[in-house]
């Protein structure tokens, strides 16, 4: 499976190992690992919940999925995004693009994490000292999603 | 019969997660079905009124304004993501 949307911590080392498969054309695997802060715009954050739209979410990883694998050379790209509620320094998200050399690997990455951010159904509610509130949409997430 | 499905901070402004409606005969579009909801007044209408950032779904994909809604469609209405 190239996408899950899971509540469990995933196992980086596992993953990659299972990326990678033996496949001895493998040059090159990018990681990105998105992980929870303590602080966001200023304030103390406590704990951040995740919450999806089951169906669309894993449709539209795939459709991102798919779409960085036409627009480069890469053998094999995985998703893992997490939901519910997380604390800081917990892992969020976990990309990982296998190609033969390291170009098309650290740009389909990161091509997915700004697709990501802009077109996958997730939201984040953020815990601080001062009560919930749900985290607003930075229109940077937009213009990076754009130069692509 | 058309689903309605209402997310995250939309979902709590609205005070629902979703519902069933039959919709009027001349509501067959994604801006009609918003136009007609902010018609409630209220929270539908702060949250629903033209220039909000309101994102829509029809059956799982990202729809536009001119989207056609048909019964039996499942559309969701939920604010810009902020997943990753």
């Amino acid at each position: 499976m190239s996408v899950r949307v899971q509540r469990e911590e995933f196992d980086v080392a596992r993953e990659i190992a299972d990326l990678r498969a033996g496949n001895a054309r493998i040059g090159a695997v990018a990681a990105f690992i998105g992980i929870v802060r303590d602080v966001n715009d200023g304030d103390d954050v406590r704990t951040l919940t995740l919450e999806h739209y089951p169906g669309m979410t894993e449709k539209a990883l795939e459709v991102i999925v798919a779409d960085a694998r036409g627009r480069w050379d890469v053998f094999d790209v995985r998703i893992i995004h997490r939901v519910g509620t997380l604390a800081p320094t917990d892992p969020i998200v976990l990309v990982l693009v296998a190609s033969a050399h390291r170009g098309d690997a650290f740009s389909a990455c990161e091509f997915v994490m700004d697709y990501l951010k802009t077109r996958a159904p997730f939201w984040k509610k953020e815990a601080t000292p001062q009560g919930e509130r749900w985290v607003e949409a930075r229109e940077r997430d937009d213009d990076a999603a754009a130069r692509w | 019969m058309v689903r309605l499905v209402y997310l995250a901070r939309l979902r709590d402004a609205l005070g629902s997660g979703g519902e069933s409606v039959d919709l009027p005969g001349d509501v067959a579009t994604v801006n009609a079905l918003l136009a007609w909801l902010a018609g409630r007044g209220d929270a539908w209408a702060r949250e629903l009124a033209p220039g909000r950032a309101v994102r829509v779904a029809v059956n799982h994909d990202l729809a536009q304004a001119h989207t056609p809604i048909r019964a039996g469609d499942e559309v969701a209405l939920f604010p810009p993501v902020t997943g990753g």
